[in-house]
């Protein structure tokens, strides 16, 4: 697929995951470029949540292989987690710890040096606009705020890859943008590889470099967002006409109710 | 192998000084969990002193059963860190701790430690209370430093089996249960309130192989009776089952996630 392999930081093959009878996630393959903007596009239970774990290390596959900038997800975790940065679906800063602690804490599990770690959270905390508020316990934030602070916690290794699953999940319009706008700021300034996931179709066609339309574990189709679009046999189609016209219209079995649950959870928390 | 030891030490210390934190941010749980051992001493064992129906060895049955109070104030403060663990993984602070390069070893010192700590500002708040019913316990250096040392190490085996629970069960619901089938049975089946001697011999095997006893023989050695020619085999034991389900719940951990 990818010819240059230099330029790969994301290497997937024949990636699957069972659950006692439910497969998950069934024989992906797909490569990411480094600097690329990728997201899985589906709906609950299409098995993007699961790929992205098997990515960072949280769920090992039943079979296939991952590699993250030239280490296995399976054989070399540890390596793997070093690189990597995180940002899961739910909350994942502590409500009962400041702003500024709940970043200390994160740059002292990734070996963020002593001499630099004061500076590392402030020059996070200035690039997210919150330094007003780094002496705040993080449950008086809103959501957007809280995602921002998540964004700046997975930033303070340096990751190479950086991972969310639906990070704008909940979020208003202007906060989405906000937190979209930082991103793209990771993106050019540091050339983060950012892989996401979502299931909004708006959200992916507006920064995508490309997408992966993922259904029932399998991925439908790939590639840029104009690419897909332009195989429907539809004038000016939408990445949701493409979505229609690859997944089938019929209607999926929208998760578990563990997972939405935790969504619902999670947007009322987001608020 | 060297650089995994500094990394579990550096990295408990990190999460358990977080833990800390969130406590001094908001201390109203730790009065609240007061609340129930101070019942314990104040009502239960005034009034059963009353009646002296239990042999205790000499000693006032509330200098017998302090050291119990703080012992099962201690592990059921320890029991439920799995519930905490849980709710953890339901809100996404887990995977995110997961995903940082840090030994899952750290993680399960992190929550013995600081479950420690919360059990030793137990202590803190059931002496005082023990001082003010005129119970007679005795405060030296070494029975100072001996009574923290067995509730860092009680605490961190009952965190350790709780962690294990929590991996096992998954779900909140499922752990409240269980949490309340163990806790239970593991005070009533030790020396907490009554010596092993009055029990019935089925119980008394049950009560010899709690952890729970061998930490109020420890404390009341220490605390009560003097007698310290037993507090090494009760401090090893404890070192020894703390040690191993350290490194059963280092594996189970990241379980929790699937």
């Amino acid at each position: 697929m990818n010819k240059n392999q230099s330029d790969t930081i994301i290497t997937v093959e024949n990636l699957t995951k069972r659950f006692k009878d439910l497969t998950a996630v069934n024989s992906i393959s797909f490569n990411v470029k480094k600097g690329e903007i990728f997201a899985f596009l589906g709906p609950n239970g299409a098995g993007k949540t699961t790929t992205i774990r098997i990515l960072t290390t949280l769920l090992s596959p039943t079979s296939g292989e991952a590699v993250i900038d030239g280490q296995s997800v399976t054989h070399h975790p540890g390596e793997v987690r070093k690189v990597i940065g995180y940002v899961p679906q739910m909350i994942s800063v502590d409500g009962a710890l400041t702003a500024q602690e709940n970043l200390m804490l994160m740059a002292r599990l990734y070996d963020v040096p002593f001499r630099e770690r004061q500076e590392s959270v402030q020059r996070i905390l200035t690039f997210l606009k919150l330094e007003k508020y780094a002496n705040l316990l993080v449950k008086t934030f809103s959501g957007g705020m809280i995602r921002k602070l998540e964004v700046g916690q997975a930033m303070l290794n340096h990751p190479h890859v950086l991972f969310l699953d639906e990070p704008t999940a909940g979020l208003d319009p202007i906060a989405k943008r906000n937190v979209w706008q930082h991103l793209l700021e990771l993106r050019d300034k540091f050339g983060t590889t950012i892989l996401f996931s979502t299931h909004n179709m708006e959200e992916a066609d507006e920064v995508c470099d490309r997408v992966a339309i993922m259904s029932a574990g399998k991925i439908a189709a790939m590639g840029p967002t104009q690419d897909l679009k332009n195989k429907v046999n539809k004038e000016n189609a939408t990445l949701e006409d493409a979505f229609v016209f690859f997944t089938g219209d019929h209607l999926q079995e929208n998760g578990n109710f563990h997972e939405i649950r935790h969504l619902r959870q999670t947007m009322r928390r987001l608020g | 192998m060297l650089k995994y030891i500094s990394q579990v030490i550096i990295k408990s210390y990190v999460m358990a000084e977080m833990e800390v934190r969130k406590l001094l941010h908001d201390p109203t749980e730790l009065i609240m969990r007061a609340v129930q051992p101070i019942l314990w001493l104040g009502i239960f064992g005034e009034a059963m002193s009353k009646i002296r129906a239990i042999p205790t060895e000499g000693f006032t049955y509330l200098q017998f059963i302090t050291p119990g109070i703080l012992t099962q104030s201690v592990t059921f403060v320890a029991v439920f860190y799995g519930l905490a663990i849980i709710w953890e993984r339901d809100i996404g602070l887990l995977p995110k701790f997961l995903v940082t390069p840090t030994p899952r070893l750290a993680f399960v010192w992190g929550k013995m430690i600081s479950a420690g700590i919360r059990g030793l500002s137990q202590a803190v708040i059931i002496f005082l209370f023990a001082i003010l019913l005129r119970v007679h316990l005795l405060f030296t250096p070494i029975s100072i430093l001996g009574t923290v040392l067995i509730i860092m190490l009680g605490a961190s085996f009952f965190t350790g089996l709780s962690t294990v629970i929590a991996a096992l069960v998954k779900t909140r619901e499922r752990f409240m249960g269980i949490g309340q089938l163990i806790t239970l049975p593991l005070f009533f089946a030790s020396n907490a309130i009554y010596p092993i001697s009055i029990m019935p011999s089925w119980l008394q095997a049950v009560a010899n192989v709690n952890p729970l006893s061998y930490m109020v023989n420890g404390l009341r050695a220490l605390l009560v009776t003097g007698d310290l020619s037993r507090l090494p085999f009760d401090i090893m034991v404890l070192l020894v089952v703390a040690l191993a389900i350290s490194i059963l719940s280092a594996y189970m951990y990241p379980k929790i996630m699937a």
